[in-house]
Order: C-alpha cells, then structure tokens, then sequence
C-alpha cells in the first residue's frame, strides 16, 4: 500500500521518506508510541493471501468482509500517518497522494465504497484547497480529522477547513488517534497499550467538548460531524456534563447562546465501533436511546483487531426500524446516498 | 447526634450524613506564614510569593461558588467556617465533613517548596480548621513532586486522626498508577487512609490529550475524562493488587460516565490481559471492591427516570459516597442529589458507605 | 456418537494445526506433542477463526513487574480481538467459568481398529489402510 502512495510522490518527496522517513511528533522512526496488541493492530486473518497489508486488496476485502457480511455501502478511512508529520509540505503532498490513490484502487472500482478526503490540517489553506479539488466528486463522502491535533479540534486555527466542509456539504469525520504531540492523558503518558488504547473514548470526548465550546456548531451551523472508533457510550454523560457547565459560564461562553446539547443532538452522529460490551446489553440498547437512534452508524473498523462483527455487534432484539437505522439509513443520510 | 438548627421544614434524609468532599480555601498567602520554617518564611516574602490559586478553581469563576453561598474575597476561615456551619452542617444535620483544600501547592515545579508549602497547609488545616470545629475532618495535602516526601508528609500527618484520606490530583506528572507514585500508596496503606483524588491538575500537560483549551469550561470539563484515564492507569499498573488493602475515592468526577467506562474497559482487558498479567478479575470487579466517587457533580439531566436507569448500570449501592462538594455550584436549593436516588439508596450513600470507606470515621465523633 | 477419521497422523500439518468440517461444524484442531485438541472454530465472543489466531503461551503474574511464562503455545488468542483460550480445555482465560469454546474429543486409532467400527465417517473421502494411524474426532 504505501508503496503505491509513495510512487505517486514526487521524487524529491521519495528521497525524502527515504532518507529521513516520516517525522510525527513521536520518538519510534518504525514502531509506535504503544507497541500494538497484535501487528500493526490488525486482525491476523485479514493479510491477503497475495501479499500486502490488510485493507490493500480490493478482491480480498470484498471476499473477507463485503460480500460475506452484505456490505451496501461502506466509508474508507486512510489512516496512516499522512496527517500528523512534522514536515507540513511533506503531509500535503502525502495527503493528496492518498486521496488519489482512494479514487483509482478503490472508489473508482467498487461502487459500494466511498473514500475520505484526508486533509493536512496543518495547512488549512491547503486542506482547503484539497477539500474543493475533490468535493464534488461522487467518490468522497467526507473529510477525515484525527482526534488527537496539536490544538484541540476546535481551536479556530482549523476553522478555515470547517467552513470548507460546510460549503461543499461534506461531514467531517474524526477518527480517534493521531498524534498531536501531548501525552494522551491530561496526566502524562501512560505505560501500556491497554492505556492507550482504552484513551481514545477519552480524546474522543475532548474533541467534541472542544467542537461545541469553541463554538465550532455555533459559527457553522451545518456542518455535521462522525466520531469514528472512540466508541458512543460515553456520549449521554457528556452531554449532561456539558449542559450543567454551560448553565454555569454563560459569561465565559456567551459565544453559545444555545446549550451544548442542542448543538450535538443536531450536528453530531457517533459510528459505534468499538462497542461497548455490558453485562447487560440492554444497558446499551438504553445509552443509544439517550443518544438517539437516529445518530448511531455502525462501524466494523475492518480490517483493525478490534473490528466489530455486524452479525455480534449489536447482539439484542431491535425494532427493523432501527436495525435499519443503525446498520444503513443514517450513514446514508448521513453521507447524502439517495436511498429509497 | 447532631441535630442541633435541623428546623422541622428541613429536609431530613441527610440527617448525620458524611459530607466526604467539602472545600476549603487558604484566603490569602499571608494565612500559611505562621506555619512556614523562617527560611520559607522569608522566601515567601522576599520573592514576593503570590497566593498559589490553582487554575483548576478560578475563585471568583462562577461555578466555583453557589450564589447564595459565595463570600466577599478573600473569605476568612471563620467566615468559610460560619458559612459551612450554617448552610450545611447544622442546616442538615450532618455527623461529619472531609475537608479538601485545593491549594496550588502541587504545581510548585520546585520539591522543596512545595514540600514546605504543604507541612504548613496541614498543619494550618489541624489548627485553624480541624481545632474550631469537631465534625470536621481533612485530606492530608501532599507534595505530589516527590513521591518520597509526600510519603513522609503522609505519615507525619497521619498521627493527628482526624486527618482520614490522603489527597491527590487527577492529573499530575505522570499517570497515578506508575511505579513512580508507589510510596505514596504504601504510605497510605500503612496509615489506613483511603487515597482520594480530587478534581485538579499539576498541570505538566495540558488537560486534554489534544492541547490546552480556550475555555475555562473545557478544563472543568476534562476533569472527567482526566479521571477516566487516571482510574485505567491505577488499574492496569496493578496498584490495588499491589496493595491489596487500599481504598481509592475519586472526588468531583462526575459519575455518569462510570458503568460505559467499565463496560469499554472490561472488554478490552478480554483482549489485552497478557499485557498486564497481573489484571485477573474483570477491572469492573476491581472498582467495585476498591474504588469509591463523591455523588457532586453527579452529571445526569433533571429526569429521575435517567438517574435511576444509571443507577441500576453502576449496579452497586456501594460506590457512592456523599458529597456535597461546598461551596461549588453543583447544585441549588436542597437538592443535594438529584432526583431518582432512593431513601434506601441515600441511606447507603450517605452513612454506611463513608463509613465502610474511611474507618477512622468511626472514631469519636460520628455517633 | 459419531466418529470422524479426520487425517492420517503423518498427513497432520506441521503447523501443528488443520481446520476441518465436521457435519457442518467448523472445527480447529491443535497438536501439542503427540495429544490432540479440537474446539469449534468460532470465537464465542464475535464469532472470530481461532484457527487464525495466534498461538501463545500462558502469562501469569502476582504482582507488576512479575512475568511468568509456561506452556509456550498451548493459548489460542483469536485474531480479531486477542481473547485467549486454553488449547487444552477451552476455557477463556479471562473469565473461564463463564465464557467457553465447544470441545471435540480426538484419538489416535490404527486402521484394523476403525474397520472393527461401525459408525465411523470419514471428514473427506479417503481410504483407510489397516497399517495406518489416524487421527478420529467424536461428535
């Protein structure tokens, strides 16, 4: 895969990833920070039987996941490091590479999938610029963030890219991880990989908190935003958490003249991967109705370990109403699919 | 019992209830020179040492006060007294308060000074505070710079019994369950007192993972999600397998974001246990022998329906300890819980977990 | 009950592992030395291969810092979300009283002995010799 990134590239940028590699704010040039719980954090089953990485081989992830698993539309999401790098010019080129190469291995060959426009926030003129090269193709459904940036999602130097979105009507979705270069923890870095990862539904909710606050809903009242694999069921007690401080600081947040929850219930969808496991999976069934059933989207994370089955994700009796809202119609809706 | 002022309108549930997180404030730096050493003493004055408010607690933030319970600043301690007196602990006839005072004490980058910064706030909190009025009772503060001397701080406090729990910061310099911090919880443990860790920062990182906020607002708020990650880290270093007979109470966490937290946390143990193979019951299990919250702020809307639904996903009557967090605005009028805890629950709540929690509680004053 | 002839033991892979069907059952069989194991080839918590995953010794520890390690390949994590179970018994590690994979029991019988037998399947079609071993799973 990243070879076929890395030939699209110019060659100054070639010599440079061969020479240097990719900085990103961390220490590993290979490794990363938490060594992962199985390699590259991916299931052990999805390596096609060709050769080359998990979720590199169209044939093979129709043949392991879309087919089997009556897949009618699916997101990619280009992760890799392409947006976190040191070398801003070196992100864009990269970035641009890979929404590229989205559209002629994949979206361009299998209508089911639509690709992410990854974007080097670093430079929002820049992802700007990449947002209206690409907007009005059917081949892109959103822009793709990290959660983790070296300033809170909110911070108004990423604004110029939210107005971009909300122009051309694309959501922004942001995927937990990235790295913005502070400990993941408000306490400083953590030892284990558990930690880590266990950490994204905390970022996740620090990047919402700082979506509504900074007033990112208020000054774009259209633009629409997915968390991606921070998991939801954090999402009720934030919300509850939010309205309570909001009541509280309505000087300090006379930018908001409408409660944070308000802003999220509008604007605000949550894919559900990794799902929460309770005891009791009805408990589940009860956080989704104080979220909403219209604001869930199924996730599987294919082809990453902690990958959800939509045969076992959601192991509990639902109304076809909203099975069909969970598994399809609010991603369509969501990512503006004509559906019937 | 201490029922003295309870009107018969008064709302009586909480009669001899334990307050286990009210808030002291140091009114003015000149308050701690009397308990400072001459050299320390003489460094606050001479470097001009300010007040060591803590940007966690903006005083004069509005949330950080009840309106009809702020006073003109900076408050004197018998006024603060007065104020605790009137409003809470004759007012519902509560056996007992634990005093936090949230000094900025850890923030001091030097370990020296804050060293002494905290021998002389506990032992301002022994004389000023604990000497005026009996139901009282504190955290000892400790010099999170130096695990070794906060141990130090620990068990020279611990002499005086009315000191129950040893108080820590959520975020600090690095995650509460590292090696790094052991000496503290040996300390504690040895002492039997609980470690409570209290809403805060030493900031040495910004209060999210993804950089410093605008807003005020947004600090108060990643006190949760700080609390979340602190609590994973506790876990997963082993700290209550290595020390098997210490309590841990997190105070002003919000609590609606317990039973997802621990459902998420469960099913990644399933996978990731051989990383950390000395996790052997469900994390879940583990904070529901080990761990304990203060119920302010509780963080759940107005509808008792929702309060009791996430009650039954907490799923204990035991982990909840009462607190009404003064003098914060967490809450108005008499509503010290919000609606859908049940009396059996408030019983618990209330009494019999403080007590089961902090076992020098049960000393002398609380009838 | 009914028996299967699984493979010949000299055609048992040497990955020490061979997934099979047994009357419509996935069923993944682990050697460990000369003994024999085989689970249902599904994950009871979200239905992933066991016969992809990896295959583990067990972690054991009383208190951090400690790390004992035995029985080197007899854990098989699943490949999807790493829940380990023992090879031996089917147990998870983690809750091993509540969460369980299927056991299938395995023998190792010589060709006279499964001719004498007259409820034995074949898992494919092949011929039993009288002087071979084979590796016989019961249902």
């Amino acid at each position: 895969m990243e070879k076929d990134i890395f030939s699209r590239l110019a060659p100054r940028w070639r010599t440079h990833i061969a020479t240097v590699g990719m900085l990103a704010r961390q220490g590993f040039t290979q490794e990363m920070q938490y060594p992962k719980g199985q390699p590259m954090a991916v299931r052990r089953d999805a390596f096609p039987p060709g050769g080359g990485m998990p979720g590199s081989d169209l044939d093979f992830m129709r043949a392991q996941h879309l087919d089997p698993n009556n897949v009618q539309f699916g997101v990619l999401i280009p992760l890799g490091a392409a947006q976190s790098l040191q070398n801003i010019d070196l992100s864009v080129a990269l970035c641009t590479a890979i929404n590229d190469w989205q559209v002629e291995e994949w979206t361009s060959r299998e209508p089911r999938l639509r690709g992410s426009i990854v974007a080097a926030y670093q430079d929002p003129q820049a992802a700007v610029a990449e947002i209206h090269r690409l907007a009005g193709k059917r081949d892109f459904v959103q822009v793709s963030l990290l959660s983790r940036l070296p300033n809170p999602i909110g911070h108004r130097s990423f604004w110029p890219i939210y107005a971009a979105a909300a122009e051309v009507g694309l959501p922004i979705g942001v995927h937990a991880f990235g790295n913005g270069g502070w400990a993941i923890t408000g306490g400083g870095w953590p030892s284990y990989y558990g930690e880590d990862m266990m950490s994204h539904a905390q970022t996740s909710q620090s990047a919402l908190a700082s979506l509504v606050l900074e007033g990112v809903f208020e000054r774009f009242p259209t633009l629409r935003v997915a968390l991606i694999e921070g998991g939801l069921g954090w999402l009720p007690s934030l919300r509850w958490r939010l309205d309570r401080i909001w009541e509280r600081s309505r000087d300090e947040l006379a930018h908001l003249p409408r409660p944070p929850s308000e802003y999220i219930r509008e604007s605000v969808w949550l894919t559900s991967q990794p799902i929460e496991e309770p005891a009791n999976r009805q408990h589940i069934a009860e956080v989704i109705d104080w979220i909403g059933w219209d604001r869930v989207l199924f996730a599987s994370d294919y082809p990453h370990w902690d990958f959800d089955d939509p045969q076992r994700a959601m192991p509990l009796p639902l109304s076809r109403e909203r099975r069909d809202r969970f598994f399809l119609k609010n991603a369509l809706d969501l990512y503006g699919i004509p559906h019937g | 019992m201490n029922d003295l002022n309870v009107g018969g309108d008064r709302p009586r549930p909480y009669r001899g209830a334990v307050d286990c997180d009210v808030q002291i404030t140091v009114p003015h730096r000149d308050a701690l020179l009397p308990y400072l050493d001459e050299y320390w003493r003489d460094v606050s004055l001479q470097r001009g040492l300010q007040t060591l408010d803590t940007a966690a607690f903006p005083r004069q933030a509005p949330i950080n006060a009840r309106p009809d319970w702020r006073l003109p600043e900076p408050a004197s301690v018998r006024d603060q007294l007065r104020s605790l007196q009137v409003n809470l602990l004759d007012r519902y006839g509560f056996s007992a308060a634990i005093c936090n005072c949230l000094y900025g004490v850890q923030l001091l980058h030097s370990e020296d000074m804050g060293q002494s910064i905290a021998r002389a706030l506990n032992d301002w909190i022994a004389r000023e505070w604990l000497d005026n009025e009996p139901r009282l009772r504190a955290s000892i503060v400790v010099p999170m710079q130096n695990p070794t001397m906060a141990a130090e701080e620990i068990r020279r406090v611990a002499t005086d019994r009315r000191f129950v729990q040893v108080l820590m910061l959520v975020m600090g310099e690095m995650p509460l369950g590292k090696r790094y911090y052991w000496p503290i919880y040996e300390a504690a443990e040895e002492c039997g007192l609980p470690v409570g860790i209290h809403a805060g920062s030493m900031y040495r990182h910004p209060v999210t993972g993804t950089g410093w906020p605008s807003y005020y607002a947004q600090d108060y708020f990643s006190q949760a999600s700080a609390f979340q990650t602190q609590l994973t880290s506790l876990i997963l270093e082993g700290v209550f397998g290595a020390f098997p007979t210490l309590r841990v109470v997190l105070s002003e966490t919000g609590v609606s974001w317990l039973p997802p937290y621990l459902w998420r946390l469960d099913k990644y143990w399933h996978g990731l246990r051989s990383e950390t193979p000395w996790v052997k019951v469900p994390p879940s299990e583990i904070v529901r022998s080990r761990v304990r919250l203060t119920t302010q702020p509780f963080d759940t809307p107005a509808d008792p329906a929702v309060v009791e639904r996430l009650l039954d996903h907490i799923g204990s009557d035991e982990m909840l300890l009462f607190a009404s967090d003064f003098p914060h605005w967490r809450f108005d009028g008499d509503d010290l819980l919000p609606a859908g805890v049940s009396p059996d629950q408030i019983a618990h709540i209330s009494r019999a977990n403080p007590l089961a929690t902090y076992p020098r509680l049960a000393e002398g004053v609380v009838p | 009950m009914a028996r299967y002839v699984v493979c010949k033991i000299e055609d048992f892979p040497a990955s020490g592992r061979m997934l099979v069907e047994v009357n419509r059952r996935p069923v993944v069989i682990f050697r460990l030395g000369e003994e024999w194991f085989g689970l249902l080839n599904t994950c009871p918590h979200q239905g992933g291969s066991l016969f992809n995953g990896y295959q583990a010794g067990l972690a054991e520890s009383d208190r951090p810092a400690d790390y004992r390690y035995s029985r080197q390949g007899e854990i098989i994590r699943c490949p999807w979300h790493g829940w380990e179970f023992d090879i031996r018994t089917g147990r998870s590690r983690c809750r091993p009283d509540a969460v369980k994979v299927a056991q299938f029991a395995l023998a190792v019988a010589g060709g006279k002995e499964i001719e004498s037998l007259d409820d034995v399947k074949g898992v494919e079609t092949f011929d039993v010799k009288p002087e071979g071993e084979y590796l016989l799973l019961s249902l």
